[in-house]
């Protein structure tokens, strides 16, 4: 799966649960949780998404992987692979 | 039959943490002891068919905290519906005109909008304005959600700022009565959560009241697979080697590794025989009589402009069991029909909540009962003339239910509203894998209990030890 796959999952999950956000203005380099109102029950939705549609385990203490879009694409890439 | 998670009670928070589990494919059963979901808020129906054929009633909802408009965004209303992936027009709120804080020969008003309380005050106690800023900064610089806090008094807290006694007395009224399970005083935490969500946020009302929401509930919980079943009594928590294990409902033994409790922690600890010695939560005194008065129309705005009335006939507000098994001194009075876009013609609805005394309510016999829900009445209806006095409108219909009604429709020992005065922040009991969710973890009123019930399924049924599937 390429960089990008990875990156759409993220957004689709990310429209899924705060659907009032607009993710198309993303700095995949920025903290998500600046530039979205995401809060640690949205981060532990993204988690429970991604196994839940994907069969993606993110441990607990990877969680703070997760900050920026980048940092989830780098993540998450191995485990898809 | 086994289960990832049960859930006892089909209240605010019962229902909350089986939508949680299952949205995330968890097998979960929440069991209700009653016929119908609701718990505290729950609805009932009454027969009166020469005044107007059935009525229904929600049984505690005055007003729903917390209220935000459409795309507000970090309110703990917000929180609610991104997890449970509810939409904000769903709910249709009313929101509230206003609401006042009524001692003998002053009042503060509040409402949706902030500024109108911080006016109000600088306006009847300017001396105490600068305090009033410093205990607003307070409370919003404060981490309510901090599961790791223990207790600490509001009144000492509101002491060290305030140097005018009626000013906290005014503040803590509405707080209290709107959440408070200790007497006259309640813990800063709980403070906060009840400033933010009556002083910051507001009021409103769904339109068809708590049947909505609950409606709500029920139909999210079916969407994503949640079993729910009434008339399930729970008669034990089981335990093995220190550890729940499942519970025993009617005779059957369910099991799972996570069971959450909704139904009280003093209520829990009877039900789970190894949990007896090692905790004794003790049971909150304070409960409530409830008088629903129907007239044969609405009063008009002229005459009462506001939704809520805290009435306090002293100076001193005193929050505890009424010493004579009712306390007419000080009231919340509801009128429901000042919710805007409520203001419909036809009949006319009044709510009264008095503060009452279980023991001695316990004690009546049948006659006295029914003699003593008479006093109450007038004593109510006084009060609404008192409050609305060129008001002329006739009872068609009135309803009373007293401590004990509470006891026997929500089984909390008795009839505590808002539970016991040890709550457990983070949810935990002494038994692993047995948690208490609702009012006894600590978050209050409808959309508190909500958030409590997600946020316990997301801590002990989601990230917990032992839920990887």
């Amino acid at each position: 799966m390429t960089a990008a796959n990875v990156r759409q999952i993220v957004l689709d999950i990310i429209s899924d649960i705060a659907p009032d956000e607009d993710v198309t203005v993303i700095d995949d380099k920025k903290s998500l949780r600046e530039q979205l109102d995401l809060d640690s029950m949205d981060f532990l939705d993204i988690v429970m998404e991604l196994r839940k549609r994907h069969k993606v385990e993110v441990p607990q203490e990877d969680y703070p992987k997760l900050a920026t879009l980048d940092s989830c694409v780098a993540y998450l890439s191995p485990k898809f692979a | 039959m086994n289960y990832d998670a049960i859930v006892i009670g089909a209240g605010m928070s019962g229902l909350a943490a089986g939508i949680r589990l299952a949205m995330f494919d968890k097998k979960v059963v929440i069991l209700e002891k009653h016929t119908i979901p609701g718990g505290l808020n729950s609805y009932y129906q009454r027969r009166n068919f020469e005044k107007g054929g059935i009525r229904q009633f929600d049984v505690g909802l005055h007003a729903l905290t917390n209220y935000i408009k459409k795309g507000e965004k970090g309110k703990p209303f917000s929180k609610l519906l991104k997890q449970l992936r509810l939409s904000y027009d769903d709910f249709k709120l009313c929101p509230q005109t206003h609401s006042k804080i009524l001692f003998p020969n002053i009042e503060l008003k509040f409402s949706n909008d902030f500024e109108l309380l911080q006016n109000e005050v600088s306006e009847k106690f300017p001396h105490q304005i600068d305090s009033f800023v410093k205990l607003v900064e307070k409370v919003q610089s404060f981490n309510e959600l901090d599961l790791s806090i223990g207790y600490s008094s509001s009144r000492s807290t509101l002491k060290s700022l305030f140097s005018d006694e009626l000013l906290i007395e005014m503040l803590l009224c509405p707080l209290l009565i709107y959440g408070s399970a200790w007497e006259d005083d309640m813990d800063f935490a709980q403070f906060v959560i009840m400033f933010k969500s009556l002083y910051f946020e507001g009021f409103s009302r769904p339109e068809g009241g708590v049947r909505t929401i609950i409606s709500l509930l029920i139909k999210k919980l079916e969407d994503v697979g949640g079993e729910i079943r009434f008339k399930a009594a729970v008669n034990e928590i089981l335990t093995k080697d220190g550890k729940a294990i499942g519970v025993n409902v009617g005779g059957e033994e369910l099991f799972a590794p996570v069971v959450l409790s909704s139904i009280g922690y003093p209520e829990t600890v009877r039900m789970t025989k190894s949990l007896e010695s090692l905790v004794t939560p003790r049971v909150g005194a304070m409960t409530f009589l409830e008088s629903i008065f129907v007239f044969d129309k609405k009063i008009p705005l002229n005459q009462n402009e506001s939704t809520i009335t805290f009435y306090n006939d002293a100076a001193k507000y005193s929050y505890r069991p009424a010493t004579n098994y009712f306390d007419a001194r000080s009231a919340v009075v509801c009128f429901p029909d000042n919710y805007e876009s409520l203001k419909t013609e036809g009949e006319g609805t009044v709510r009264i909540t008095f503060m009452a005394n279980y023991a001695q309510w316990r004690e009546l016999s049948r006659e006295g009962y029914d003699a003593k829900k008479e006093q109450v009445s007038e004593s109510a209806l006084a009060l609404i003339n008192k409050l609305a006095p060129q008001f002329d409108g006739k009872v068609l219909f009135k309803d009373i239910f007293s401590p004990m009604t509470i006891e026997r429709y929500t089984w909390h020992l008795n009839g505590t509203v808002y539970g016991s005065i040890d709550k457990t922040r983070d949810g935990t009991t002494p038994v692993p894998g047995l948690f208490i969710i609702g009012t006894d973890q600590g978050f209050l009123g409808i959309v508190g209990s909500i958030l409590s019930g997600i946020s316990m399924a997301n801590l002990h049924g989601l990230m917990g030890p032992g839920t990887e599937t």
